[in-house]
C-alpha cells in the first residue's frame, strides 16, 4: 500500500502542502507591558512578545529588546496567539448567491445521485481566493487561521487549513489537505435511503481503498470499485494516517456509530456539527476523538438535533473531550469570539475556551507552532484593547507570520466614506478617498 | 402616525366596517340596498381573529438596587423597578415594599426592558425545520396582500420559550421576502400558548410585509414569470396600489353614503392595501440596496403611504440622511452580509451610521438563534460605532431592541421602556447586557415571572419538546 508515496498519487490527488517557516526577513516586533496569553503557561502580566522574522523568539517580562525592533506598546491590553477557526469556507466563497464565485464543492451529477455524493479525490485548495474580501473582515475580528472546508457530501472530499494574509497560496498554507470531510446522518440519509445505507457504502469504500494497488489496478485484476481509483487514493491517505475523517454527525445515534467505524479501520477521526455529542461524551472522551463544535446552536432544527444545547462545548470538555470551536460561518468567521463568549456564559472556563481557539485546534489539524506565544511559534498575535472573548472587545495588532496587517477591510473603507455623507457628491473623488 | 388609542379605535371601526362589507358581498344577488348590519352582526364577526392574549397570574414584585437601563434616557444605578397588576407602577430610588409584594434583589445585576425582536419568522418557519413547517412564503404569485402570518404560526414552535430565555418578550412575525406584497405580520406577546390569538398582542396594528431586490425577482424569474426584474419589481408594486386606491375610493364612497350601484365585492388582499392606504397598517419594507431603499421612499411618494421601517438595509447608511428626512425607520442586523450580491456592500458600523443621522434605527434578528442573543447583536453594532468613534452611550443602544423596535410596531405606548404605567415587561440580567456573558435571569412579562434561568419549573417547555430532551436544550 506504498501507493500513497509515489509522486503520481500525491500529485493527482492534491500534494500535501505544509507551511514552510517564514525565511523572509519580515522585521522586528516587540510587543510590551501587555497581558500575554501564552497559552503554554500561566499568563504573563507585563510580558514582551518579541517577533523576528516571522517567528516568535522570546516571551517574557525580561525580554531584551533588539536595536531597531518596532515597539508596539500593549499596556492594559491582552496578548493572544491569533485564533483559529475550524470550520469556515473563507476564501471559497465570495458571494453566496454568486455561483462564479463559490467554489466549495465538486459537482458531478444531480445531488440525489448516490454517486455524485462520493468525491474523495477533491481538495478546495487550488480554488482558495487570497484576494477574498472576506479575507480581511476576518482576520481584523483577530482570527488569523481558518480551516477552509468543502461543503455538503457524503464524502465532500478535503480541506485546507490557512493563514489569513498572503499574496499567494504558498504564503497562505498551513496544511494541505487538512482533513476528509464526510456527513453521515439526516444530511445524506435520504440520498442513501437509511443511515444504515450510508455507514455501509462508506464502509465497503474503505474496504476498496485498502484492496486497490496500481499493480492490481492496472492489470485489471480487481473488482468493480465503489469510487473512482482517485477516490480511493485520497482514503487511502486517511487509512495511513496522512489525514483525519472529518465526520459531521448530529444524533448521538450517529456519532458512536463514527466511533465504531474509525475503531474498525484504525483511521483518525474529528467529529464535526456533533449537536447530541455530549449525551455520548464519556465515549467520545474514551475514544479519544476530538470535538468542533458551534457553540451557538440550541434548536432543535432537524430530527437529528433534538439534543441541541448551548451547553455542548462545556458538558464535553467538563468530560475530557478535546475541543475546538467554529463559527460554523464564512463571511462571519469574524464572530468566532462570540462563539467562545457564549461557551463561557454556558458552564465553559474561560481558559478552555480560548484553548478551543488557540491550542486545541493546532493540535487537531496538526498545526505545529501555532496556538501558542512561544519561542519558536509562528508569529501569529492579536493584541485585544480588552477581554478577548467580549464582544465589545476592540482589536488593536494583528500580526500573521511576523507582518502587522493594517485594520482594514471593504467594509471599513465603505464605512470612512459615507461618514463623509454630509459631502455625498465628492464621495466618488478619488483624490479624497 | 396617530396617537397610538386613537389607532386602535379607528382599527376597530375599520374591521367592523368591512366586516359589514363582507356580509354583503356574500349574499348570492346583491340586494337592491346593502343592509345595514345589527350591532350584534358586527361585533360578532369583528372578533373574530382578534387578539384573546390574557396576562399570566402575577404577584406585586419589587426588584431592588439593580442598575436600571430605563431606554427612556436614564440609568439608574441602585435602582428599583415595581410591578403591580402586571403593569410598571414605580422606577426610582427606595421603592417602599407594598405589603405582600415579593422582593428580588438585583444588586450587581442590570434591568432592562423586554427586549423586543421587530423581525422574525418563528412559528412560520418552526424547528423542526421541514416542508411541512415551512409556511412563510405564500410562492404563487408576487402580490398576496391577502394572507397573514398569523394564520400559519404554530404556537408549539421551541424557539418561542428560547427567545424568551433570551429575554425577549415581543415579537413581530413576518412573511417571508419572495412576494412583493407578502402579507401581514403579527406582533406577539411571548408566552406559551394553544393558540395564536391568545399569543397576539391586544391592539397592537396590523403591519404588510414588502420585499424588493434579488428575491421576488429570483423566485418568478427563474419560473419566467413576472417579475424577473427590478424594472418589474416597481411596475408590479406600482400596480398593486393603483387598484387599492380605486378599491379604497370605491368602499370609501359606498360607506360615506354614495350608494349607486352595485355594493364593492369584499377583496382580502385589496382591503389590506386599502389599509395601509388610510394609514391603519405599518409598513415593513424588506430592501437591501440604497437606490432600492430610494425608490421604495419613491412609490410611497406616489400613493401617499408611509413606511415604518425598512428591513435589513444592509445599505441603508449609505442613504440614512433621506430615511431620516422621511421620519422611515431601519431594522437591520449587526454583522449579516455577502449571502447574496446585494448584501455585499455591508458595514458592521451600518446601525451607527443610521443612529447618528437620527433614524430609528433597530437591530432585528430575522434568526431563531439570533433572536435569543438580540442584546449581544445591539452591542457588536454599538462596538463597531465606536471604533469608527461614534458617540452612542448604552441606553441609545438600548432602544434598538427595546423603545425604537416598539415603535416599530407602533406598539410603543404600552412597552419598550421602563416607565411608570407601560406594561410590565422586564428582563434581570446577571451582568451587563452588552456583555457576551450576560444571561436573562429572569424574565417578566406583563408582571409574570415566566422564565427564570434558576427554577426549572419557570422554563416553558412546548409540547414537541416534551418527552425528548425537556429542558436540556434550553
Amino acid at each position: 500500500m506504498r501507493i500513497t508515496r509515489t509522486l503520481t498519487a500525491a500529485a493527482l490527488a492534491g500534494g500535501l502542502m505544509l507551511a514552510a517557516a517564514p525565511a523572509v526577513a519580515q522585521g522586528t516586533f516587540a510587543i510590551t507591558g501587555g497581558t500575554v496569553h501564552t497559552m503554554t503557561g500561566a499568563p504573563i502580566e507585563g510580558g514582551t512578545v518579541l517577533v523576528r522574522d516571522g517567528r516568535v523568539v522570546a516571551v517574557g517580562r525580561d525580554v531584551s529588546i533588539p536595536q531597531g525592533a518596532v515597539r508596539i506598546d500593549a499596556t492594559g491590553r491582552q496578548v493572544t496567539p491569533g485564533l483559529i477557526d475550524s470550520g469556515t469556507q473563507v476564501g471559497l466563497v465570495e458571494v453566496g448567491a454568486v455561483a462564479g464565485t463559490v467554489d466549495r464543492d465538486m459537482v458531478t451529477g444531480p445531488r440525489e445521485d448516490l454517486r455524485s455524493q462520493i468525491r474523495a479525490a477533491f481538495t478546495v485548495t487550488d480554488g482558495i481566493n487570497p484576494n477574498s474580501t472576506v479575507i480581511p473582515v476576518t482576520r481584523i475580528a483577530g482570527i488569523t487561521t481558518v480551516v477552509s472546508r468543502p461543503g455538503f457530501g457524503l464524502v465532500a472530499g478535503q480541506g485546507a487549513v490557512i493563514d489569513l494574509a498572503g499574496r499567494t497560496l504558498d504564503e497562505m498554507v498551513v496544511r494541505s489537505p487538512s482533513g476528509m470531510f464526510v456527513r453521515i446522518g439526516e444530511g445524506v440519509s435520504p440520498i442513501t435511503g437509511a443511515r444504515g445505507a450510508t455507514m455501509m457504502i462508506l464502509r465497503e469504500m474503505l474496504e476498496d481503498a485498502r484492496t486497490l494497488t496500481p499493480r492490481t489496478y492496472e492489470r485489471g485484476a480487481v473488482r468493480e470499485f465503489t469510487a473512482s481509483r482517485l477516490d480511493l487514493i485520497a482514503l487511502q491517505r486517511v487509512l495511513n494516517g496522512e489525514m483525519p475523517m472529518v465526520m459531521e454527525a448530529h444524533r448521538a445515534s450517529d456519532i458512536l456509530a463514527a466511533l465504531r467505524m474509525a475503531d474498525d479501520y484504525g483511521f483518525r477521526l474529528v467529529l464535526t456539527g456533533a449537536t447530541e455529542a455530549w449525551m455520548v461524551a464519556d465515549e467520545i472522551a474514551a475514544a479519544g476523538v476530538p470535538v468542533v463544535v458551534k457553540v451557538m446552536q440550541n434548536l432543535p432544527g432537524s430530527f437529528e438535533r433534538l439534543g441541541a444545547t448551548f451547553e455542548n462545548a462545556a458538558r464535553l470538555h467538563q468530560r475530557g473531550v478535546r475541543v475546538a470551536l467554529t463559527s460554523g460561518d464564512t463571511h462571519n468567521a469574524r464572530n468566532l469570539r462570540q462563539e467562545a463568549g457564549n461557551a463561557v456564559a454556558h458552564g465553559m472556563s474561560w481558559e478552555a475556551a480560548l484553548r478551543a481557539l488557540t491550542t486545541e485546534p493546532a493540535a487537531i489539524w496538526g498545526l505545529d507552532g501555532y496556538g501558542t506565544l512561544a519561542p519558536g511559534s509562528v508569529a501569529n498575535v492579536v493584541v485585544w484593547d480588552g477581554d478577548p472573548l467580549e464582544i465589545m472587545t476592540a482589536v488593536a495588532h494583528v500580526f500573521i507570520r511576523g507582518r502587522e496587517v493594517p485594520l482594514v477591510s471593504r467594509q471599513t473603507q465603505l464605512r470612512d466614506r459615507y461618514m463623509r455623507l454630509d459631502d455625498y457628491r465628492s464621495l466618488y473623488d478619488r483624490t479624497q478617498r | 402616525v396617530l396617537p397610538y388609542a386613537q389607532e386602535i379605535t379607528i382599527m376597530r371601526t375599520a374591521v367592523a366596517l368591512l366586516a359589514a362589507i363582507g356580509v354583503a358581498a356574500c349574499a348570492p344577488t346583491p340586494p337592491p340596498a346593502a343592509p345595514e348590519p345589527s350591532p350584534d352582526d358586527a361585533r360578532v364577526a369583528a372578533g373574530a381573529f382578534e387578539s384573546r392574549y390574557q396576562p399570566f397570574p402575577s404577584t406585586p414584585t419589587l426588584i431592588r438596587g439593580g442598575t436600571v437601563m430605563t431606554a427612556a434616557g436614564e440609568v439608574i444605578e441602585g435602582g428599583d423597578l415595581l410591578l403591580v397588576d402586571g403593569r410598571i407602577a414605580a422606577v426610582g430610588r427606595n421603592l417602599e415594599v407594598p405589603a405582600g409584594a415579593r422582593t428580588i434583589d438585583a444588586a450587581g445585576r442590570f434591568v432592562t426592558p423586554g427586549i423586543i425582536d421587530t423581525h422574525s419568522h418563528l412559528g412560520v418557519y418552526a424547528s423542526p425545520g421541514d416542508q411541512a413547517h415551512a409556511d412563510g412564503n405564500e410562492m404563487t404569485r408576487p402580490v398576496t396582500g391577502h394572507v397573514y402570518a398569523e394564520h400559519a404560526v404554530w404556537p408549539q414552535d421551541p424557539g418561542f420559550p428560547r427567545a424568551l430565555a433570551g429575554g425577549i418578550t415581543s415579537l413581530h412575525i413576518l412573511p417571508g421576502s419572495a412576494n412583493l406584497i407578502g402579507g401581514r405580520g403579527v406582533t406577539l406577546r411571548n408566552v406559551p400558548a394553544r393558540t395564536i390569538q391568545a399569543m397576539r398582542f391586544p391592539g397592537a396594528p396590523h403591519t404588510l410585509k414588502m420585499a424588493c431586490g434579488e428575491n421576488p425577482k429570483r423566485v418568478y424569474g427563474s419560473r419566467n414569470q413576472a417579475p424577473m426584474t427590478r424594472m418589474a419589481n416597481i411596475a408590479l408594486t406600482r400596480e398593486a396600489w393603483i387598484r387599492a386606491a380605486e378599491y379604497r375610493d370605491q368602499v370609501d364612497r359606498w360607506e360615506n353614503g354614495d350608494r349607486t350601484g352595485t355594493p364593492p365585492t369584499r377583496n382580502l388582499e385589496l382591503e389590506t392595501l386599502a389599509d395601509v392606504l388610510r394609514g391603519r397598517i405599518l409598513i415593513q419594507n424588506h430592501c437591501y440596496r440604497a437606490d432600492e431603499i430610494a425608490n421604495r421612499l419613491e412609490i410611497a411618494r406616489e400613493f401617499g403611504y408611509s413606511i415604518r421601517s425598512i428591513h435589513h438595509g444592509v445599505e441603508a447608511y449609505k442613504v440614512a440622511d433621506m430615511l431620516a428626512e422621511e421620519g422611515v425607520g431601519v431594522s437591520i442586523w449587526a454583522d449579516w452580509w455577502g449571502f447574496k450580491l446585494e448584501a455585499l456592500d455591508a458595514s458592521n458600523a451600518n446601525a451607527a451610521l443610521t443612529h447618528q443621522a437620527g433614524v430609528t434605527t433597530v437591530i432585528h434578528s430575522d434568526d431563531a438563534i439570533g433572536i435569543q442573543v438580540l442584546n449581544q447583536e445591539a452591542a457588536k453594532a454599538l462596538a463597531a460605532g465606536r471604533e469608527a468613534g461614534i458617540d452612542i452611550s448604552d441606553d441609545e443602544a438600548l432602544r434598538w431592541i427595546t423603545a425604537n423596535a416598539a415603535w416599530t410596531l407602533g406598539i410603543e405606548d404600552e412597552v419598550g421602556t421602563l416607565e411608570e404605567g407601560k406594561r410590565g415587561d422586564v428582563v434581570i440580567w446577571s451582568a451587563h447586557p452588552f456583555s457576551v456573558y450576560a444571561r436573562a435571569d429572569q424574565v417578566f412579562v406583563d408582571g409574570a415571572l415566566l422564565h427564570d434561568r434558576t427554577d426549572p419549573a419557570r422554563n416553558p417547555i412546548t409540547d414537541f419538546e416534551l418527552g425528548i430532551f425537556s429542558g436540556e436544550g434550553n
